[in-house]
C-alpha cells in the first residue's frame, strides 16, 4: 500500500488546512454561509407551519435580545438601553405583526421574504428623511430584522433533514457546531480558525474529525461534492479518485482498529515507565459528552466549560436549572472530581454587550465579567455549592488577573455559604476553589495566587494569545501564535516551580495538551494534571504509558535552554524519534 | 374622536426612549391612536412606525385618539409631549 506522502504526492484534487480534530471520513460536502443572509423568495405550501416558525424565530429572537439585555442594561448608557428596549418592542409590535401573517396568508412566500420587506419599508422611509439621526435609526431597525431572518433560516436549515455530511464553512460559532452536532455531522472543514477556535474544540470534544484554516475552501467545494477529511494530516480531498477512496477506507479501518486498541486502556494509569503517574482528566464543553468521558478512562472531569450551558439553551439559565445540570454531571462522574469554570464571558466568546468593546480581549471578561454582574456570578456559585453535596465539585474562577479577584470571590462564596445555611441547603463546607492561569499578570504572581486558593490550572490557549501579544483569531500574525516558544516554555516552568513552592497541585487544560508533540515536555516540567477532550485522551494515556520520566525531565531542561521555537520543536522531534515512540498518526 | 396638536419642546427631539414611553403609554388604552406629521399618519401604538417619524424640536404633530377610553389616552399623551418627555 502506498504511503499517505505518496497519496498527498500524487493528488492534484487536496486542499491543505490545519489538523483540528483527528479521525478519517469520507461523504458529502454542505456548504454553510452565513456572512450575507440570502433571502429565499420561495412560496410556501403550508400556511399554518409559516406562521409557526415565524412564531418560534420572534420567541427566539426575544430570548437572545433578553439575555443580551440582561446583562448589559446596568453598563449601557440609557441611549444604547432605549434602542434595546426598542428592538424587543418590535417584536411584539402589533401592526407590522398582524402586517405580515396578514401577507403571509395572502402571497404564500416564505416569512423570511416578507419580514425583510415590511421592516425593509420603514427603514426606506427613515432613510428619506434625509436626517443623519434617522439613518442611524435606520441601522438599528437593521439589527432585529437580520436577527428575526437569521433565526428563520435556522429555522428552515434545521428542518432539512440532512445526515452525514461534512461542513464546509468560514467559520463556525459555538453555536453553529452545537447545532450541527445534533445532526450527525461527520466533518468540519473551515476556512478561518487555529487549532484553539471553538470549531477546532469542539469537534475534539465530539469527536468528529476537523479541518481549519484551509483557505479559499469554500470557493473550491460545492454543495453535494464528495470529500474526504484528514484530521491527522489536515488535508481535504475533492471529489476522490477510486484509488483515493480505497486508501483511506483502509486507513479509517486501521483507525478504527487503533482506537479498540486503545480501549484496552481504559482502567490503567497514565503512568510513565519509571512510575511517574500523571492525572488524565477531561475537558467538558457539551453536557452530552459525559459518556464519552467515561468511556474515555478520564479520571475526572478538569474543567467543565460552563458557557456553553448559555449556548445551548439560548439564555442564562436559573439557578436551579444550573444546579440539576451540575449535580447531574457530579453524580454522574462520582467518586471522581468535576471542576466547574465559571462561566467565562466575553473576549471572543459569546458576545452578551452589543457595544463595542474596542480590545474586547483586553476587556470585560471572565472574573472580570462577573464581578460586575453580582446577581448573575452569585446565582452560578448558590448553583455550585447546591450541586456540592456529593462532595466531588470543585470550582474555578477564569481570567484571574489579580490577588484581589480571588479575595472578593471568596467573600461572595462566603456570602451565599450563609445564605444556603439559613436556606438549610445542604453543601459541601470545604468545596476546592482553584483558578485558571492564563495572563502574563497570573502567572508572574502564581506563588501569590495559589496561596489564595486549592488549586491552579493553566489555560494555554490565551496564556500563549497574552504572552506572544498574539490574536489567535488573526491569520494574519498566527505564525507568531507559537505553543512552543522559549517564552511560554520558561513560563510553565516558572508556574510549576511556584505551584509546588506554595504547595500547591497544578493542571493544565489547553489545547497544548492535545498536542502529542507536547507531552514530554509536559511531563518533564512537573504538571501534575493534564485536561484533554475525552476524545484525544486515551491517546494521550498511551503516549505517557511509553515515556521515562527521567528521559522527559532532561529534556525540558534541554528545552528551557533553547532560545527558538525551532529549536525545541526539533528537540521534541528528536525525542520521538531517539525513544522510538509513534506519533498517533504514524500509527496508521 | 379627539383630535390635539402637539409641539416637540425638547433638544434631542422624538428619539428612541420617548418613542418608546410613547407606544407603551398607548398600548394601555383600548383606543385607537394615530400621530401624522407632513401628511403621514403612524399607527401610535406600532413602535417601529412611530420610529420612522423625523420630529425635531419645534415640529408640530398631530395625535387623533377615537374610541372608549379616548379622553384618558388624550391626556396622558399630549401631557407628555408638553412635558418635553420629561427631559427639560
Amino acid at each position: 500500500m502506498k504511503s499517505f506522502v505518496q497519496i498527498y504526492k500524487e493528488a492534484n484534487n487536496k486542499i491543505a488546512g490545519i489538523a483540528a480534530a483527528p479521525g478519517i471520513v469520507i461523504a458529502k460536502a454542505y456548504v454553510y454561509t452565513k456572512e450575507k443572509i440570502e433571502i429565499n423568495d420561495g412560496k410556501i405550501v403550508d400556511v399554518e407551519e409559516a406562521k409557526r416558525n415565524l412564531e418560534e424565530a420572534i420567541a427566539k429572537s426575544k430570548k437572545e435580545l433578553n439575555k443580551i439585555f440582561s446583562l448589559a442594561k446596568e453598563k449601557m448608557e440609557s441611549t444604547r438601553a432605549a434602542i434595546f428596549e426598542a428592538q424587543l418592542m418590535i417584536l411584539d409590535d402589533p401592526v407590522l405583526l398582524e402586517n405580515i401573517h396578514h401577507r403571509i396568508e395572502k402571497e404564500r412566500k416564505q416569512p423570511e421574504f416578507i419580514v425583510n420587506d415590511e421592516i425593509s419599508k420603514y427603514q426606506q422611509m427613515m432613510i428619506q428623511s434625509n436626517e443623519q439621526y434617522m439613518t442611524e435609526r435606520a441601522n438599528d431597525i437593521e439589527d432585529i430584522k437580520n436577527r428575526i431572518i437569521r433565526n428563520l433560516q435556522k429555522k428552515r436549515w434545521e428542518s432539512r433533514i440532512m445526515k452525514d455530511i461534512i461542513v464546509v464553512s468560514d467559520n463556525l460559532t459555538p453555536a453553529d457546531t452545537i447545532l450541527f452536532s445534533r445532526v450527525n455531522v461527520q466533518g468540519f472543514v473551515t476556512e478561518h480558525g487555529g487549532l484553539t477556535s471553538h470549531a477546532a474544540i469542539i469537534s475534539r470534544s465530539l469527536n468528529i474529525p476537523a479541518i481549519v484554516g484551509a483557505h479559499n475552501v469554500i470557493k473550491q467545494i460545492h454543495d453535494g461534492d464528495v470529500l474526504i477529511v484528514d484530521g491527522f494530516h489536515g488535508y481535504v480531498l475533492v471529489n476522490p479518485t477510486q484509488e483515493q477512496i480505497e486508501f483511506f477506507k483502509a486507513k479509517a479501518a486501521k483507525h478504527e482498529q487503533l482506537k479498540q486498541s486503545l480501549k484496552e486502556l481504559k482502567d490503567k494509569p497514565a503512568e510513565t515507565i519509571d512510575g511517574r503517574v500523571v492525572k488524565l482528566l477531561a475537558n467538558v464543553d457539551v453536557t452530552g459528552e459525559i459518556d464519552v468521558v467515561i468511556t474515555s478512562g478520564a479520571q475526572g472531569i478538569g474543567l467543565y466549560r460552563t458557557e456553553q450551558v448559555l449556548e445551548e439553551l439560548g439564555e442564562f439559565p436559573s439557578e436551579n436549572q444550573q444546579a440539576k445540570i451540575y449535580s447531574n454531571l457530579a453524580t454522574r462522574i462520582y467518586p471522581n472530581e468535576l471542576t466547574i469554570r465559571a462561566f467565562d464571558i466575553g473576549g471572543d466568546k459569546f458576545k452578551f454587550f452589543e457595544f463595542n468593546e474596542p480590545n474586547p480581549f483586553l476587556g470585560l471578561r471572565g472574573i472580570r465579567l462577573l464581578l460586575e454582574n453580582k446577581n448573575l456570578f452569585k446565582s452560578q456559585i448558590r448553583a455550585v455549592l447546591k450541586a456540592s453535596k456529593t462532595k466531588n465539585i470543585s470550582f474555578m474562577l477564569p481570567m484571574v488577573s489579580i490577588v484581589t479577584e480571588i479575595r472578593l470571590t471568596k467573600a461572595l462564596i462566603h456570602e451565599c455559604k450563609e445564605e444556603l445555611k439559613k436556606e438549610d441547603f445542604n453543601f459541601d463546607k470545604h468545596m476546592k476553589i482553584g483558578i485558571m492561569i492564563e495572563v502574563p499578570s497570573a502567572a508572574i504572581l502564581s506563588y501569590d495566587l495559589a496561596c489564595e486558593v486549592d488549586f491552579i490550572s493553566i489555560g494555554t490557549n490565551d496564556l500563549i494569545q497574552y504572552i506572544m501579544a498574539v490574536d489567535r483569531g488573526n491569520d494574519l500574525v498566527s505564525n507568531l501564535y507559537q505553543e512552543f516558544n522559549p517564552a511560554i516554555v520558561r513560563t510553565l516552568y516558572h508556574i510549576v516551580q511556584e505551584a509546588e513552592r506554595a504547595k500547591k497541585t497544578v493542571s493544565l487544560c489547553g489545547e497544548m495538551a492535545a498536542d502529542t508533540l507536547a507531552l514530554p515536555l509536559l511531563v518533564g516540567l512537573g504538571i501534575h494534571n493534564l485536561s484533554v477532550s475525552p476524545a484525544i485522551l486515551p491517546y494521550t494515556k498511551s503516549i505517557i504509558r511509553t515515556l521515562s520520566f527521567e528521559k522527559t525531565k532532561k529534556l525540558a531542561e534541554e528545552c528551557l535552554a533553547c532560545s527558538t521555537q525551532k529549536e525545541i520543536i526539533e528537540k521534541l522531534e528528536k525525542f520521538f524519534k531517539v525513544n522510538q515512540i509513534d506519533r498517533t498518526r504514524n500509527k496508521l | 374622536m379627539i383630535e390635539k396638536t402637539v409641539k416637540i419642546v425638547n433638544q434631542a427631539g422624538l428619539h428612541t426612549r420617548p418613542a418608546a414611553t410613547i407606544v407603551k403609554m398607548a398600548a394601555k388604552y383600548k383606543c385607537d391612536f394615530f400621530i401624522s406629521k407632513d401628511g403621514i399618519n403612524i399607527n401610535g401604538k406600532s413602535i417601529i412606525g412611530v420610529m420612522t417619524l423625523a420630529a425635531e424640536k419645534g415640529s408640530e404633530l398631530v395625535l387623533t385618539f377615537d374610541g372608549e377610553d379616548e379622553k384618558q389616552a388624550a391626556e396622558e399623551i399630549s401631557d407628555y409631549f408638553s412635558r418635553g418627555f420629561d427631559e427639560l
